[in-house]
């Protein structure tokens, strides 16, 4: 079991011929992703690779090809247009891996999509991959074995890091969620716990957070109220100064709001394990899960 | 990005806004040229990247074009929070009966841009937010619509009571609001907002900050970029693609993503070190952008040990060994350095650091460790 993605994903790669897009579509199809379609206006009628076939619309490729889920690829001036055509193309899951797209944008995109019962992820993120059945986004597959953690986090890298110790320690993975480091995002922390609570395979969650914004003390508040599952978290950004973006466009302490250690207390509060290092993510996992 | 005020007013006025006039000067002599134009009683204001201006003596009235020339070559070199001034604005004084606040976010919770007006303006908005959050209104805009007109009028009457002056205001807020958003804005700010004794409403301040993710589609914006105004190593970093603050520790940090980099610096501080910086290499990096990076580093006098935390993704382990090979070729090393890789290609960059002299860590842990150790000397 995951959540999100699983053996049913059938993926569209918007972007299909660029740089990006082609490397990762290839990494996916490896990984054994269904990637039934590609998207690049012009390219219609081609065939990436000799098999995957391209289409000129979002709305072509999930006509012929029942996909329900979509990857985007494409340049920061254009993504958000590639996430509406995907939304309005009745598409259930749209994942954004474009980093750069202009806020404003977003703040159009996100009703958009929402309007359209979509679910968004992303922009600025690495994907999700539940570990064995389907890999969306650029998440190394190598890192990842399937077992009964869940996975939520703000950043790429960072997380790499903490999957990779959490396989070698032999706690795999059911799906691991990057939601990515803009201001304005689509699913957030709660969707992820959420989804994670209901998920049966998920024995426990680890969720991964940044300075910047009040995703994470909501998100507490949520574990808290909410969840039976243990969660365990880590803040990234302890020793950054305020009023400065730390590389992600929503990793910025604004005033005195948004400090790392606003979260952590939040997250204590709400009785979760808190890592002080990436690494003790394992031990304090290995004490909640049998 | 940061804009000055000289340049937040002039896409203000560009919009309607009613701002006083008023010019940019580089020397005393163009101040004290300003003030001999305007023929009255100036304000000589730094045109800094910094807030707090004028607690730092940066914003200061002068009555004569002597006093002008004076009061500027005072203001112009001066450092505010680290940044040097090379420009001031000089423009006449306004007489003010009241002050009011008037700004745009991009609201993370709503995902909308909010507005926040507040009839106690002129000072710290956070304060106000904190001490007296009744005098403080804000709406949430739909972006589909924009500020609606009954919105701005809204406003305009929390703001004053005079239905002339509610009515000048609001057409103030939908004028901002356009700037706001034609600008790809993040902020947009009027502090103060004022009616003088005639019963005008203008605007004295601007403050404006830019997304820039919107620079790329939009070149006139990034033409207001004043590199002279920003640290020389941020903007080093920037044209090499990279994303550099620098901080005041001395263990120089090079990672590949932002989160990791965070948790790095923090990792350095758990040793007991501190940071010299954040530095992300970015995601496909190549060798140029790992030389680029060690000389950013490596300037900064105050760096005893570097470090670098690689987790291969997109990133190639190779690229980033070539990179350090190649940097350390062009200019030797004076500080010691302390290679963290792992992840794509990890074998092959390891042969190449080590047919060239270095040794690679594959934990971030032992890694940091042994970086703070280097910095400060605690073992050698």
């Amino acid at each position: 079991m995951s959540i999100f993605i699983d053996n049913a994903t059938r993926l569209i790669v918007q972007g299909i011929t660029g740089r990006d897009g082609s490397f990762h579509a290839k990494q996916m199809i490896e990984y054994g992703t269904k990637v039934v379609a590609g998207v690049t206006p012009g390219k219609g009628g081609q065939r990436f690779e000799n098999t995957v076939p391209i289409f000129n619309t979002v709305a072509d490729a999930v006509r012929e090809t029942k996909a329900n889920t979509t990857v985007i690829y494409v340049p920061p001036p254009f993504a958000a247009d590639a996430m509406m055509e995907a939304a309005d193309a009745g598409l259930a899951l749209i994942v954004c891996i474009t980093e750069g797209v202009p806020v404003l944008d977003m703040t159009r995109v996100y009703p958009y999509v929402q309007a359209r019962g979509a679910r968004l992820i992303g922009p600025n993120c690495p994907g999700l991959i539940s570990p064995g059945a389907s890999k969306v986004g650029i998440i190394p597959g190598r890192i990842c074995a399937p077992g009964p953690i869940g996975l939520v986090s703000r950043s790429g890298t960072l997380t790499y890091e903490v999957v990779y110790h959490l396989t070698r320690a032999g706690l795999g993975q059911t799906t691991c969620v990057g939601i990515g480091g803009d201001p304005i995002n689509g699913t957030n922390f709660i969707d992820c716990l959420d989804a994670f609570e209901r998920d049966a395979a998920t024995k426990a969650v680890v969720m991964i957070g940044e300075i910047g914004g009040t995703d994470e003390q909501e998100a507490a508040r949520f574990v808290k109220e909410k969840m039976k599952k243990p969660v365990v978290g880590f803040i990234a950004g302890q020793t950054a100064p305020p009023g400065r973006r730390m590389g992600h466009a929503g990793a910025i302490i604004s005033g005195s709001a948004g400090t790392a250690a606003e979260k952590i207390a939040a997250f204590e509060d709400a009785g979760m394990g808190v890592a002080k290092r990436p690494i003790e993510v394992v031990d304090l996992l290995k004490k909640r899960v049998r | 990005m940061n804009i000055h005020e000289y340049q937040a007013k002039e896409i203000f006025r560009s919009h309607g806004i009613p701002i006083p006039p008023g010019g940019v000067a580089t020397t005393p002599a163009e101040a004290e040229g300003l003030a001999r134009r305007y023929a009255s009683t100036v304000v000589v204001k730094a045109q800094v990247h910094a807030g707090g201006r004028g607690k730092a003596g940066g914003v200061k009235l002068a009555k004569t074009p002597e006093e002008t020339r004076e009061i500027a070559s005072k203001i112009l070199g001066m450092q505010i929070k680290g940044l040097t001034v090379h420009k001031v604005l000089v423009t006449p004084a306004a007489e003010i009966a009241t002050e009011a606040y008037v700004g745009i976010i991009v609201d993370r919770a709503s995902k909308r841009p909010v507005f926040m007006v507040s009839p106690a303006g002129g000072i710290d908005i956070e304060e106000v937010a904190a001490k007296t959050p009744d005098k403080i209104m804000r709406l949430p805009v739909d972006p589909v619509y924009g500020l609606l007109p009954f919105q701005a009028l809204q406003m305009g009457l929390f703001l004053y009571a005079d239905i002339k002056q509610a009515r000048a205001a609001a057409k103030i807020m939908q004028q901002l609001y356009a700037a706001f958003w034609a600008s790809g804005a993040s902020l947009a700010e009027i502090n103060p907002l004022v009616t003088t004794p005639t019963g005008d409403v203008v605007a004295l301040d601007a403050k404006m900050v830019l997304d820039d993710n919107e620079l790329d589609r939009r070149p006139e914006l990034a033409l207001l970029r004043d590199e002279t105004a920003e640290d020389p190593a941020e903007v080093r970093a920037r044209e090499a693609g990279l994303t550099f603050i620098k901080l005041d520790g001395n263990v120089g940090c090079v990672v590949n993503g932002a989160g990791l980099a965070m948790a790095t610096m923090d990792l350095v501080k758990y040793y007991g070190g501190e940071p010299a910086n954040f530095l992300d290499i970015g995601g496909s990096s190549n060798p140029e952008k790992v030389v680029a990076a060690l000389e950013i580093i490596t300037s900064d006098p105050h760096v005893r040990s570097i470090l670098f935390n690689i987790f291969g993704g997109i990133t190639r382990t190779d690229d980033v060994a070539n990179g350090i090979v190649t940097a350390t070729q062009a200019s030797p090393l004076k500080v010691p350095i302390v290679i963290r890789l792992t992840g794509t290609n990890e074998e092959v960059a390891v042969k190449i650091l080590q047919q060239h002299g270095f040794s690679a860590m594959t934990g971030m842990d032992a890694a940091v460790q042994r970086a703070v150790e280097l910095a400060t000397g605690a073992r050698t």
